[in-house]
């Protein structure tokens, strides 16, 4: 089934023709009301008007997160204040998260992508999902949400952690779908287990699983292990959310990017340049319809490959490899972003250290583990433990109130983090090998 | 009144001990007294030695962090009762000890206590007003 099968199955030509107009409406719209946008064209001599077809795409210019940091909260704002009916944000230290605005027709026109994704999961109004995306700043609970209701489809919103109580709803509600992390569903299937029951013995037939890097070797586990169609979905708060792109259950192969509302390119990260569908690069999104917040070529730093073959679905829609990697340090941990960054700006603030430090991420059963090691200088050093203890716990406790990641510290001696050609190894990512 | 005492820092792991003492014997120190405190992944070496300032200098040079705290050397009578007497004074004063470690001294009938108070001079006052025995960092270093 295909939730808008107008949209979804435009010829490519009218598709294109679409896009083109509404990238023209957007490029008019941000350059009227966007300063940040208006001197970036005024810098290039571009005009509105100097856009005739999807080609003249690369004369615009690229979009960064640290550009949304800059402007931080509402500089980016195309609509008056009053016309945002919604604020998202992501996790940073202070002033430093990327804010996200929506109009009304932004948050229902989000809504009607994610009805669309559940229907290409192959979900329909019949279905019961549990939504153990987490609510909040974080886009993935509210969107699956609206998303559901749209469709018609009775949600559960029961959100993130609270493990004991998912697995008693799943077993008592008869959910039919589930959405969650990847690795989150492991541990729930775990906790069942525990609890004297397999996700087998349910009514789950669909797992839309995000917000985080996985395998398809994952995926074959978890369909085995839970006796599901497990299905990858993409999205980032900046562009929208969760439903920016998802697999159709007919292929699982590549996911379907809804590009009547988004225009995707594939750059290589390091020039800059666009690169031809097959060759792996870093995804870059146009917002064409967004109202309160529209972006031009937002750099993802999410490595993927276009492609532009029709899928068997019947979608006429251009899909994307699963993501493949990221262009910079981004970790994501347990469905958190974490910049190494953020992390150093809460070690100075913590003690005003200037520290060596090296995050250690692990995949310890199926969740991601976070340790940070921090080198102990005379200036942290103490000769009673628990003043060493202290210091600890309050860099643990700082890390989960900016970040909202449970993390590890571990004290180590000066010089043992390894150091390479001046620059420090900030990253030891131990969950790519099993 | 107060004794010197050096602290190092180190990963719980094999060798790392023996690092200290290698660095140590290679300086001709020695040691007179020393506590470890541990953790389930760092410990703390706390020592007193002949020369602080030359072992702390030769520990920093091979990448140790080494810290320096005054401490409280108190002379005890080797007998039940001993370290009691003690402790009584201070806890009616109101002192804390954040830790301690004994030694038995050779061919002597008393043993030393190695004090680290929350309130130093306070302790140290209180202790000379009982008339108890303090010693001095210069006889600790050359015992």
């Amino acid at each position: 089934m295909i939730f808008d099968v107008e949209m979804e199955t435009l010829p490519r030509e009218d598709l294109e023709a679409l896009q083109l107009k509404r990238l023209q409406a957007l490029v008019e719209r941000v350059y009227a009301n966007v300063g940040f946008y208006r001197q970036k064209f005024d810098e290039r001599g571009i005009k509105p008007s100097d856009i005739r077809s999807l080609a003249d795409l690369k004369l615009l210019p690229f979009t960064e997160k640290q550009d949304l940091r800059n402007h931080y909260p509402f500089g980016l704002f195309a609509v008056p204040k009053e016309n945002v009916v919604r604020i998202h944000a992501s996790s940073g230290t202070t002033g430093k998260s990327t804010v996200v605005g929506y109009t009304h027709r932004d948050v229902r026109n989000w809504a009607k992508l994610m009805a669309r994704c559940f229907v290409a999961s192959g979900a329909s109004a019949k279905d019961i999902i549990h939504n153990a995306y987490g609510y909040g700043l974080f886009t993935g609970g509210l969107g699956a949400h609206y998303g559901a209701e749209e469709l018609g489809a009775t949600i559960v919103p029961v959100s993130g952690g609270g493990t004991k109580r998912q697995v008693m709803l799943l077993k008592d509600f008869g959910p039919t779908v589930i959405c969650s992390t990847p690795s989150y569903a492991l541990v729930l299937h775990e906790a069942a287990q525990e609890a004297g029951f397999s996700f087998k013995d349910l009514d789950l037939r669909i797992g839309i699983f995000g917000a985080e890097p996985w395998t398809e070797e994952m995926r074959r586990d978890i369909e085995d292990k839970m006796g599901i169609t497990a299905i990858d979905i993409y999205g980032l708060s900046e562009i929208m959310g969760p439903g920016v792109g998802i697999e159709c259950h007919n292929a699982q192969n590549g996911l379907h990017i809804m590009e009547d509302h988004f225009l995707v390119e594939i750059i290589d990260p390091e020039t800059g340049e666009v690169l031809p569908p097959g060759e792996q690069g870093e995804l870059v999104i146009t917002t064409l319809t967004k109202e309160a917040q529209p972006l031009i070529r937002y750099r993802t730093r999410d490595i993927t490959i276009l492609n532009k073959v029709p899928c068997r679905c019947g979608r006429t829609t251009a899909r994307v490899h699963r993501m493949m990697g990221r262009s910079d340090d981004m970790l994501i941990i347990r469905g958190v972003n974490v910049f190494p960054s953020q992390i150093e700006s809460i070690l100075l603030e913590t003690e005003g250290l200037a520290p060596h430090y090296l995050l250690v991420v692990k995949r310890e059963g199926n969740l991601d583990t976070l340790e940070i090691q921090v080198e102990v200088d005379e200036k942290l050093f103490s000769d009673e433990i628990k003043v060493l203890q202290r210091i600890e716990g309050k860099i643990v406790k700082n890390i989960k109130d900016y970040l909202g990641v449970t993390a590890m510290v571990k004290l180590v001696e000066p010089r043992s983090i390894q150091r390479s050609e001046g620059k420090a190894k900030r990253i030891l990512d131990l969950r790519k090998q099993n | 009144m107060k004794v010197e005492q050096i602290s190092i820092f180190l990963e719980n792991r094999a060798g790392r001990l023996e690092e200290v003492t290698r660095i140590l014997a290679e300086n001709k120190i020695s040691i007179r007294a020393l506590s470890l405190a541990d953790t389930s992944d760092f410990g703390i070496l706390r020592l007193i030695v002949s020369d602080h300032e030359k072992a702390k200098k030769a520990l920093k040079e091979n990448g140790f962090t080494v810290g320096r705290t005054s401490v409280v050397a108190v002379e005890v009578d080797d007998q039940p009762g001993g370290l009691n007497a003690i402790l009584q004074i201070l806890s009616a004063g109101g002192v804390n000890v954040e830790y301690m470690y004994a030694f038995v001294q050779q061919s002597s009938k008393t043993a030393i206590i190695v004090f680290r108070f929350d309130k130093t001079d306070q302790a140290i006052e209180l202790l000379q007003q009982k008339g108890l025995h303090i010693i001095p960092g210069d006889t600790l270093y050359n015992l």
